[in-house]
């Protein structure tokens, strides 16, 4: 299923909580919506459900116009934050809700709904589970409840607000590899709205980059990483410290900070314009080197392991600085020279 | 060694006997005097009491007034309840102070105002007289100023409730394909079955007790308007003691149910025991 | 199409028309319409009229008796609905569950019921009058007794607010206080009660809204001697059975009109407490 977004506009009294959202979504793809609290990405998503109106634009689902379509007849599998389990009804029950309120005539026969629940409780590896209540069974379960009750009704778009967002990190990371199986293998094309970058970054085909009620931009997570098309893009995503710059010449200076310039060749994304820039450099695009008292340029203020290396925070001139270091290079406390490769600018 | 935020031994039994001694003395004393009073002389005069005509006509009306007046309240209730709860619209504020306004008006004026409009001079009254309809000091009367006393409660007991809830079930059962009249029946209407009973509990036991407004409406024609706690009162005043406190123990034991009823509700209407 | 018109926000929930037609509908016919019957009767007299209605010495007695007896009523429930509530709250022990349920009692008993019941005790040969009278204090038909009768309705309002207020207090403040070097009872009264005491002032609020028009309840007691032991809601009775609906209509007008007044007299009180 596609779903093409155009100039959607929603206001809640005087908060524009989305602004002329553009957005087109292919078929079969799995999609984040990423962004900070208030960027309007849950605002998004419940109007593709039908959950909320639209003050203006459209929503089409395969080029058909949703606008007339109430929540009920759309066919959308919709997963909520907190799952909004039925609580006085058994896991089995809420999967079959869906099956018997359909109209007599399309719903299937008591035998088939059970054969259907059944598969898909299997097929969610929580077959066991089918007569508990949702109060008796853990969030991890619970979140599979709440999938296998929005596939039951066999929708082709499926969408989930916040799918891991009250999980633990251990049962984060099973359900994620898992959901994007599941996708793959039913044939789905789906949303999910996520405040976590690593998440929307690992799981997704492709991110739309959510800010203030835009799409800041929509891209793979490769593109997003490597060329963010503007600053907000580039100080959400990868832990970049953001510094204020000024490009004059061929070079980048970082005055009154006490970094050396850097040559124009250096910068991973061109901009044309003369002056004041803001600078974006990642953890990893810093050399850092230790330094005797009184000639180095920032000073340890945390080090902490890593994987393979050494993460460390660094205080320069009032900013704090993030990077990475070989493991036993530095300690707390110790003066060091820190230096850019590469950084990314935007005008400021 | 006493914790730093509990109270010396001593003086923690100090406040539980004080605090059992008030509600002893204070409220289940009284209680004790209805049954000690209308057991006086024995079941026999009590049962006399109870088995005159004109007492089972009281407890008929009683029961009656309240068939009417509970199912009535219970259906303006559900509909206040969903539209206050599940919805956020200019005005609701003001939709819930409104609501509460019997509360908040003596029995004696919630009589009062049906005498006004439909009384022998009230507004209406004249246009009654003319069509042979009456309303004051009739079965009517008596059920119009009960739904007045009895308004709130049932809204009131589900109004925080279904706010708690939220509406995330009832829009995932939207998503789910289910209509309006689906949602509300299978999933609205189970998760609110036990407050909605213990509403209805209170407000049947108001309904069955109210004294002040059916009072100013009834006209107290024996066998005809007369209710129970109606019916305690002539015989009082007639000093028939035995026979008022007989009708009285009756109404009181209602009420014992009504708490019982009550407690179990709050005490087993969790999910869990729901488990079948 | 898509462009949805501000005036009428669509819902993915249905029934909102619906409901709250049904709301407004009951709530008109139920309580505005008669209500308004009561605001617009008195009009009849002129305001020179009502003014004197309202400002006899026998009206004003009894408007004196209601508000001030509910007033002293519900100021000595204060200090004992805050003691049951703590008890109940704070400590476990034999019998607690026993004593929650008959907080409720005044909620559930039938007014009558409670009034022929505190007759009967506080009569000067009841279980309590007797001793009392040897003592030369005098509760039935006193004012005394009326105050009595309205205490006893009103002890649940207070503990009842009080109680999940006091529920909900972070034990750690009280912690937190012992920790800084106070004693148990300064941290009472400096940590505690300061954060009880807006539940304190709606529980006094609300017990005084209702004892004010407390009808059923009291007349039993309270002996009905004009000037004396006459409260405002049977000055209305007897207007009514004279048919003077205007004059009833005024008392009923001026109680609710200084009930008005009072609970925002207390409004304010809290408003200010919370703002200090």
């Amino acid at each position: 299923m596609s779903v093409t977004v155009s100039r959607l506009t929603r206001r809640f009294g005087p908060v524009l909580a989305l602004r002329e959202v553009e957005l087109g979504v292919r078929q079969g793809e799995f999609v984040a919506l990423l962004g900070p609290s208030g960027s309007g990405k849950t605002t998004l998503l419940r109007i593709l459900a039908g959950l909320d109106f639209a003050d203006a634009g459209t929503v089409e689902i395969d080029g058909e116009d949703m606008s007339a379509v109430p929540a009920r007849a759309r066919n959308i599998g919709f997963v909520f934050q907190n799952y909004a389990l039925f609580r006085h009804m058994t896991v089995f029950e809420n999967v079959a809700f869906g099956l018997r309120v359909r109209p007599r005539a399309t719903r299937p026969p008591g035998a088939e709904i059970t054969r259907r629940v059944r598969r898909l409780l299997e097929r969610m590896q929580i077959g066991e589970l089918e007569r508990r209540l949702p109060e008796q069974i853990s969030g991890g379960q619970r979140q599979r409840v709440a999938l296998a009750r929005a596939l039951a009704t066999e929708p082709r778009l499926l969408l989930l607000d916040e799918p891991f967002g009250a999980l633990d990190a251990e049962v984060r990371k099973g359900l994620r590899r898992w959901l994007r199986e599941l996708h793959a293998e039913l044939g789905l094309t789906s949303l999910f709205v996520t405040h976590d970058q690593e998440e929307a970054l690992e799981l997704a085909d492709r991110v739309a980059v959510m800010q203030a009620g835009q799409v800041a931009q929509f891209d793979s997570p490769a593109a997003l990483v490597a060329q963010p098309a503007n600053a907000f893009v580039a100080g959400f995503l990868g832990h970049a410290a953001r510094l204020p710059a000024r490009l004059a010449g061929d070079a980048l200076h970082f005055d009154p900070l006490p970094l050396p310039p850097l040559p124009r060749t250096a910068l991973l994304r061109g901009v044309a314009v003369e002056g004041a820039v803001l600078a974006f450099i990642r953890a990893h695009e810093w050399d850092i080197a230790p330094a005797v008292a009184g000639e180095g340029n920032a000073v340890v203020r945390s080090c902490r392991p890593a994987g393979g290396h050494t993460h460390v925070e660094l205080d320069l001139g009032g900013y704090v600085i993030e990077a990475e270091a070989a493991h036993g290079l530095l300690n707390y406390g110790q003066p060091c020279l820190l230096r850019p490769r590469a950084a990314r600018v935007f005008p400021a | 060694m006493t914790p730093p935020t509990a109270e010396p031994g001593w003086a923690r039994a100090l406040l539980i006997g004080g605090a059992a001694l008030l509600l002893g003395l204070f409220l289940l004393l009284p209680l004790a005097a209805v049954f000690t009073e209308a057991l006086r002389r024995g079941w026999a005069p009590a049962w006399q009491a109870l088995s005159d005509p004109d007492a089972v006509a009281a407890v008929r009306l009683t029961l009656l007034v309240a068939a009417i007046a509970v199912p009535v309240n219970t259906l303006g209730g559900l509909a206040a309840a969903w539209c206050i709860a599940k919805f956020r619209f200019s005005g609701r504020a003001l939709l819930l102070a409104l609501i509460d306004l019997p509360f908040s008006v003596s029995p004696v004026i919630s009589g009062l105002v049906w005498v006004l409009l439909f009384g022998a001079h009230g507004w209406l009254g004249p246009w009654l007289q003319e069509h042979d309809i009456q309303i004051v000091f009739a079965v009517p009367g008596l059920v119009l100023a009960t739904i007045f006393v009895t308004f709130p409660f049932i809204a009131r007991t589900l109004i925080p409730l279904m706010q708690e809830q939220g509406r995330a079930a009832e829009e995932a059962a939207a998503t789910l394909g289910a209509s309006g009249w689906q949602t509300f029946r299978r999933v609205t209407l189970p998760e609110i079955r036990w407050a909605l009973l213990s509403g209805v509990l209170l407000c049947n036991a108001r309904a069955m007790g109210e004294f002040g407004a059916v009072s100013v409406v009834s006209g107290h024609i024996r066998g005809e308007t007369n209710t129970m706690p109606l019916h305690v009162e002539i015989l009082y005043n007639e000093y028939q003691f035995a026979g008022a406190f007989a009708v009285a123990a009756l109404l009181a034991l209602l009420a014992l149910v009504t708490l019982g009823a009550k407690t179990l509700l709050e005490r087993g209407g969790t999910p869990r025991s729901l488990a079948a | 199409m898509s462009i949805a018109s501000p005036f009428r926000r669509r819902d993915a929930l249905p029934g909102f028309g619906f409901s709250l037609g049904i709301t407004l509908l009951w709530l008109s016919g139920i309580v505005l319409v008669p209500l308004l019957a009561l605001l617009l009767r008195p009009l009849e007299l002129g305001p020179l009229g009502f003014w004197h209605s309202v400002t006899e010495p026998r009206v004003l007695a009894s408007l004196r008796l209601s508000f001030l007896g509910a007033l002293a009523a519900s100021a000595v429930n204060v200090p004992l609905g805050l003691l049951v509530a703590w008890v109940l709250v704070r400590y476990r022990f034999p019998g607690r569950r026993l004593l929650d349920g008959v907080v409720d009692l005044p909620f559930a008993l039938p007014t009558a019921v409670a009034g022929l019941a505190l007759t009967a005790l506080y009569a000067p040969n009841g279980w309590l009058g007797a001793p009392l009278a040897a003592l030369g204090v005098k509760v039935a038909y006193t004012p005394l007794g009326v105050a009595l009768a309205m205490g006893f309705v009103g002890l649940p309002f207070v503990v009842r607010t009080v109680e999940p207020v006091l529920r909900d207090l972070p034990r750690e403040a009280e912690e937190a206080a012992s920790t800084l070097g106070a004693t148990r009872v300064q941290t009472l009264w400096r940590v505690v009660l300061p954060a009880l005491a807006p539940a304190l002032l709606a529980g006094f609020a609300m017990a005084s809204a209702r004892a004010v028009g407390e009808y059923g309840s009291v007349i039993f007691i309270a002996g009905n001697m004009p000037m004396v032991s006459e409260i405002a809601p049977l000055l209305i009775v007897v207007r009514l059975e004279q048919f003077d609906y205007a004059g009833a209509a005024a008392v009923g007008l001026a109680m609710l009109a200084l009930s008005f007044l009072l609970l925002l007299a207390l409004n304010l009180a809290n408003r200010l407490w919370r703002r200090a």
